[in-house]
C-alpha cells in the first residue's frame, strides 16, 4: 500500500544563464511512497502554478530511465542515492515521512544552466559529432551475418554502447571531465570489427573535442561510475587511453 | 477530392523494383542545391536526414529535446522484425508481409506493406554496419527471438534496449553528416505550423524552446516524422513530449489525417496506480516467449500467487488461442485481459491487473538465462514496483501505446499537400487497425533509410531549387497565426492547470474511445469533449511568459490540439461501424467475443479533411484493393 508523506524540497531556482541563482525551500504535503521523485516534482508544480508562482523548470522526456534527459543532483549525488538509477527511476519508497530533499541542476563549466535544473548539454554532441560513428553510408551493407562477431566482444560493446548521454558522470566528477562518456564510446565501437578501420582518428579527434570543449581531465576518481545509470565501468576509460596510445604510436593526426 | 495511392504497377512482388526503375533522378552535383527540412530526429526522422545528407542534400533537422539521441524511438525495448530467416525456420518476405497485413487485420495497402518486408533484411544489414551490438549466438552469429502474431523467429533484439541501440545509430550518423556540414541540428524547437506556398510545403515555424523566439525556415520540402499520438489519452507507454502538435497543424493546412481511432493498447504495462501517476511503463512484449499470463481462476481470489496450485489458475490466453498461446497478437491479448479482469478475476490492490509468470521459464532455463534475456527490463520492474520479478509474477495491464492512425500519404510517402512528407507513427500507412511487435522500428527505419531517398528524388527532380525565402506573406502570416495563438494561451489566467485538463481529456478518451467502444459512449463523448475543450480556452492557467523556457506553455499548445484531435478519433470510431483490429465495437463481435469485421463495407482508410471547423470534418475513402491476400477471420486459435 502506497504510505502518505510530507516531504521538504530545498531547490535551485536560477532564471537563466546569467541570472544569479539561489535555493528555495518548498514543502509537498501529499507525496506517497510509490511516486517517482519527478512526480513529486510534478505535484510541486501543480501547486506551485496555483499559488501563481512559476514551476520549477527540469528535463524529462521517457521517464523510464532511458533517454538521459533527467539530471538533477539530489542530496548531492547526481541522479540521487540509489545505485544505477536515473533520477526519474528513483521512487520516493526510499524516503521517510518528513524527509528534506535538497536538489541542484548538474554543475560543470561545460554545462551552462537554462533555467532552474535545465542545463545546456550539446558540448556532448559535439564530442559525438568529432568522431563517434562508423562511416557507413546507407545502402553498401554487406549481409548482417558477413562477419561474425565473437558473443564476448559483441556483450562487451553493448554494455559501454548502453550509455544514455545524462551527463551524470561529468556532473559528478570533481574536474568534470567527460572521459566515461567519451570513452564509452570508444571502447563500443572498439570492441567490434565494424569499428576498426577508422579507430585511431576516432579517438584522437574525440578526445580532442572534449578538451576542446573545456571538459577537464580524468585524475582516476571514479565518481563517474558510481553514479552512472547504467554502470557503465572506468575500464571504457582505461580503453580510451590505450586506444590514445596506439593512434599517437601510430603517428596518426588530425 | 480523389485520393491516388500512386501504388505502381505491376506484381506484388515487382512493384517496387518498378518504381526504382521509373523513378526521376536528381543528378549529384544537384543535389546539393535543395534543402530539406526533416523534423524528428527518431528514427524516421534520424534515418532520413543521415540518408539524405549523405546523398548530398542540404538538410535542417529539428527535435523537441535537447539532443537528437532522446527522441521518443530511444525507449523501443523489444526488437525490430527482418525476413531474414537465419533461423531457417520457414519465413521469408512473403510471410513477413502476410504476418503484417493480416496482423493489421487487413485494413493497411498491400503494396506498402510488401515493400516493408522486402526492404526489412537491408535495414539489418546497414545497422549492423554501423556497430548496433545485436544480440549474438557464441557462434558469432545474430540471435533472433519470437514476438506476437507469427510463428517464426524474426526480431533481431539488443538485449531490451533495441529502439536505443538503433536509434544511436542513426543519431551517430547524423552526427557525421553534422560534422560534415550537411545537417543542420536545430535542437530545442516545436514546430508550430506548416508553410504552404502555391500549393507546395516550403517551409516550417518553429518555437526556439529556450528563448521562445518563433523562427521561419524555409526548404523545399518538408518532412514530417514527428511520433505517434498516443499521449491524448494522457497515461501512454510514450515519452511525454510525444505529441500530435506538427501533424495536427498540417492537418489544419489541408493534409488528410487517416484512421485516426486506430490507436493500440499494449497488453502488458505497470498498472496505474496513483492520481499523481505521469505516464506507463511497458513491460515488452518479448516477455512473453517465456512469461505465461494468468488469473486465478475464482472470482477475488485473496491468496498471494505463490499459494495458488497449478489447477486453480487460468492460464486464459494458451486455453483461448491455443496455437499461439502467449504470443497472440496485442489487441488479441488486450480484450483477453480486460475480459477476465471484468468478470472480477483481476489481481493487485485494484484488481485490474493479471499476473505474467516467470517461474516455469526460470525452472526450464535456469535464473541467468532469463537474466541475460530480459534484465533489464526486471531492474525497471523492480524499480517502479518494489517487487522482484524473479520472485513473484509480475502484475500487468494494458496500457496505451502506439498509434496506427495518422496523416495519409501515398507510396511515396507524400501527403496530399505536395512536398509534405511523412514518415514513421506519424504516417497512417502500413500497420492497419492493429501493428505487430517489432514492426515499428522497422517501419521508422525503412521509411528513413530506404524509401525517402528514392521518392523525395523524384518530388524533387521536377522542382527548381530554393526559389522562395522566408519573406512571403504566408511565412508572416503563419508566424503571426502562431503567436497569436500563443498570447491566446497566456491570457486565459484561468484556474485550472493544463495537466488536469489533460488528466480528464485522457480519462473520457479512454473510458469511450480506447480498448472496447460503443455507439452509444462514443456519441456520448463528443460533447464532452467539446465541453471541456471549450472549457480549457476560458479556464487554462497557464504561468510565466512566451519569451523564456516554459514547459507549461508547451504542453499547453500540445494539450489544445489534443483535444480537437480527440473528437476526430470519435467521430472515425462511430463512422467505423464494424470491429477490426485494436478498433473494438461491441455491438460487433462473435459469441466467443472476437471482433467481427465488415470487409463489404469497410475495406477502406478512413481519410479526414480539415474543413475549417473542428466537429465537421469531411471523410474521404481510399479503397483498400484485395489482389494476393484473402481476406479471412483472422483466427490465432
Ligand atoms: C515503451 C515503448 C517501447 C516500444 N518498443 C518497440 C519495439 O520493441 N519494437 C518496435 O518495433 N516498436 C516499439 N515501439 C514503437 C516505436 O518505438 C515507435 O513507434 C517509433 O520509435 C516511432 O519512431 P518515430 O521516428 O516515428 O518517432 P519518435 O521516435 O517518436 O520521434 C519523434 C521525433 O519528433 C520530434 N517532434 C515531435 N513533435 C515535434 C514538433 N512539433 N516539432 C519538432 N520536433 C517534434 C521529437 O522531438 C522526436 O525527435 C515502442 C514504443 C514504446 C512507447
Ligand atoms: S526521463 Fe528519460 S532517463 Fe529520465
Amino acid at each position: 500500500m502506497a504510505d502518505r508523506m510530507t516531504i521538504h524540497l530545498k531547490i535551485w531556482r536560477q532564471e537563466g544563464p546569467d541570472a544569479p541563482g539561489r535555493f528555495e525551500r518548498y514543502t509537498v504535503e501529499d507525496a506517497n511512497s510509490h511516486m517517482s521523485f519527478l512526480e513529486l516534482l510534478d505535484v510541486l508544480n501543480e501547486q506551485l502554478i496555483r499559488e501563481g508562482t512559476d514551476p520549477v523548470e527540469f528535463d524529462h522526456d521517457c521517464r523510464e530511465g532511458i533517454c538521459g534527459s533527467c539530471g538533477v543532483v539530489i542530496d548531492g549525488i547526481a541522479h540521487g542515492p540509489q545505485r544505477r538509477t536515473s533520477a526519474c527511476q528513483l521512487h520516493m519508497r526510499h524516503y521517510a515521512d518528513g524527509d528534506t530533499i535538497v536538489v541542484e541542476p548538474w554543475r560543470a563549466k561545460a554545462f551552462p544552466i537554462v533555467r532552474d535544473l535545465v542545463v545546456d548539454r550539446a558540448a556532448m554532441d559535439r564530442i559525438v559529432e568529432a568522431g563517434g560513428y562508423v562511416s557507413v553510408d546507407t545502402g553498401g551493407a554487406p549481409d548482417a551475418n558477413a562477419i561474425p562477431v565473437p558473443k564476448v566482444s559483441s556483450d562487451e560493446a553493448f554494455d559501454y554502447a548502453a550509455c544514455i548521454g545524462c551527463g551524470a558522470c561529468i556532473a559528478a566528477c570533481p574536474n568534470s571531465s567527460a572521459s566515461l562518456f567519451t570513452g564509452a564510446k570508444i571502447a563500443h565501437l572498439a570492441a567490434l570489427p565494424q569499428g576498426h578501420p577508422e579507430r585511431a582518428r576516432r579517438v584522437v579527434r574525440m578526445v580532442e573535442k572534449m578538451e576542446a570543449e573545456g571538459f577537464g581531465d580524468c585524475s582516476n576518481h571514479a565518481e563517474c561510475e558510481a553514479v552512472c545509470p547504467k554502470g557503465i565501468s572506468i575500464s571504457a576509460i582505461a580503453t580510451m587511453r590505450r586506444e590514445y596510445m596506439k593512434a599517437a604510436f601510430a603517428g596518426q593526426d588530425v | 477530392m480523389i485520393l491516388d495511392s500512386k501504388v505502381p504497377a505491376g506484381p506484388l512482388q515487382e512493384k517496387w523494383d518498378n518504381y526504382k526503375n521509373s523513378v526521376a533522378l536528381v543528378n549529384p552535383a544537384n543535389k546539393r542545391k535543395y534543402t530539406v527540412l526533416v523534423v524528428g530526429t527518431g528514427l524516421a526522422g534520424g534515418s532520413a536526414a543521415a540518408s539524405l545528407a549523405e546523398l548530398g542534400y542540404n538538410v535542417k533537422s529539428f527535435c523537441i529535446q535537447d539532443s537528437a539521441r532522446r527522441a521518443h524511438s530511444i525507449a523501443a525495448q523489444g526488437g525490430i522484425n527482418a525476413a531474414k530467416n537465419y533461423p531457417n525456420d520457414g519465413d521469408t518476405v512473403w510471410r513477413l508481409f502476410y504476418d503484417t497485413i493480416k496482423g493489421g487485420d487487413y485494413r493497411a495497402r498491400e503494396a506498402n506493406v510488401y515493400r516493408l518486408a522486402q526492404i526489412s533484411n537491408s535495414i539489418i544489414d546497414q545497422c549492423v554496419a554501423q556497430g548496433v551490438p545485436f544480440a549474438r549466438e557464441y557462434g558469432g552469429l545474430l540471435d533472433n527471438r519470437s514476438f506476437g502474431g507469427a510463428q517464426v523467429s524474426r526480431t533481431f533484439y539488443s538485449r531490451g534496449q533495441t529502439g536505443q541501440q538503433l536509434l544511436l545509430g542513426a543519431y551517430q550518423a547524423m552526427a557525421r553528416q553534422i560534422d560534415a556540414g550537411k545537417i543542420e541540428m536545430m535542437p530545442r524547437r516545436e514546430m508550430l505550423d506548416l508553410v504552404v506556398v502555391d500549393g507546395r510545403a516550403r517551409g516550417i515555424i518553429t518555437r526556439n524552446l529556450v528563448t521562445g523566439e518563433l523562427e521561419r525556415h524555409v526548404g523545399d520540402a518538408v518532412l514530417l516524422s514527428t511520433g505517434g499520438y498516443g499521449n491524448v489519452y494522457y497515461l501512454s507507454t510514450n515519452a511525454k513530449n510525444s505529441n500530435v502538435t506538427a501533424a495536427w497543424r498540417c492537418h489544419k493546412r489541408g493534409a488528410h489525417f487517416a484512421n485516426p481511432c486506430f490507436t493500440q493498447i499494449h497488453p502488458t504495462c505497470i498498472p496505474v496506480s496513483g492520481d499523481y501517476q505521469s505516464k506507463l511503463t511497458l513491460m515488452s512484449e518479448s516477455l512473453r516467449n517465456d512469461g505465461r499470463v494468468w488469473v486465478p481462476k475464482e472470482t477475488g481470489d485473496p491468496r498471494p500467487p505463490s499459494e495458488i496450485p497449478e489447477d486453480e489458475r487460468d492460464y486464459y490466453l494458451e486455453r483461448r488461442y491455443p496455437s499461439f498461446g502467449n504470443l497472440v497478437p496485442r489487441d488479441v491479448a488486450s480484450r483477453a485481459a480486460k475480459a477476465v479482469t471484468d468478470q472480477g478475476r483481476g489481481v493487485g490492490e485494484t484488481g485490474l491487473a493479471v499476473y505474467l509468470d516467470f517461474r516455469d521459464a526460470i525452472n526450464r532455463l535456469g535464473k541467468n538465462v532469463i537474466e541475460e534475456r530480459y534484465g533489464n527490463l526486471f531492474e525497471m520492474y523492480e524499480r517502479i514496483t518494489g517487487e522482484d520479478p524473479y520472485q513473484v509474477p509480475m502484475s500487468i495491464f494494458p496500457a496505451v501505446h502506439y498509434t496506427m492512425g495518422g496523416l495519409w500519404v501515398d507510396y511515396e510517402l507524400m501527403s496530399n499537400i505536395l512536398g509534405l512528407f511523412v514518415l514513421g507513427e506519424a504516417n497512417f500507412s502500413d500497420h492497419g487497425a492493429n501493428r505487430l511487435g517489432a514492426s515499428a522500428l522497422m517501419q521508422g527505419l525503412a521509411d528513413g533509410y530506404f524509401v525517402i531517398p528514392y521518392t523525395l528524388g523524384g518530388y524533387l527532380a521536377g522542382m527548381d531549387a530554393g526559389d522562395t525565402d522566408t519573406n512571403t506573406a504566408e511565412f508572416a502570416q503563419a508566424e503571426d497565426e502562431s503567436r497569436a495563438r500563443i498570447d491566446k494561451l497566456l491570457s486565459v489566467q484561468g484556474d485550472k492547470t493544463v495537466t488536469e485538463f489533460h488528466r480528464e481529456l485522457g480519462r473520457l478518451v479512454w473510458d469511450h474511445v480506447g480498448m472496447s467502444r460503443t455507439k452509444e459512449g462514443l456519441q456520448g463523448v463528443l460533447s464532452e469533449i467539446q465541453r471541456l475543450r471549450e472549457e480549457f480556452w476560458e479556464n487554462v492557467r497557464i504561468p510565466g511568459t512566451p519569451d523564456t523556457f516554459n514547459k507549461n506553455l508547451e504542453f499547453a499548445g500540445r494539450v489544445a490540439d489534443f483535444m480537437e484531435l480527440a473528437e476526430l478519433m470519435a467521430l472515425d470510431a462511430i463512422d467505423r461501424d464494424e470491429s477490426c483490429g485494436a478498433h473494438f465495437r461491441e455491438e460487433y463481435q462473435s459469441p466467443e467475443g472476437e471482433a467481427l469485421r465488415n470487409d463489404d463495407d469497410y475495406a477502406y482508410v478512413a481519410s479526414w479533411e480539415y474543413t475549417g471547423e473542428v466537429s465537421k470534418p469531411k471523410l474521404h475513402k481510399e479503397e483498400l484493393e484485395f489482389e494476393n491476400v484473402k481476406l479471412t477471420t483472422r483466427s490465432y486459435k
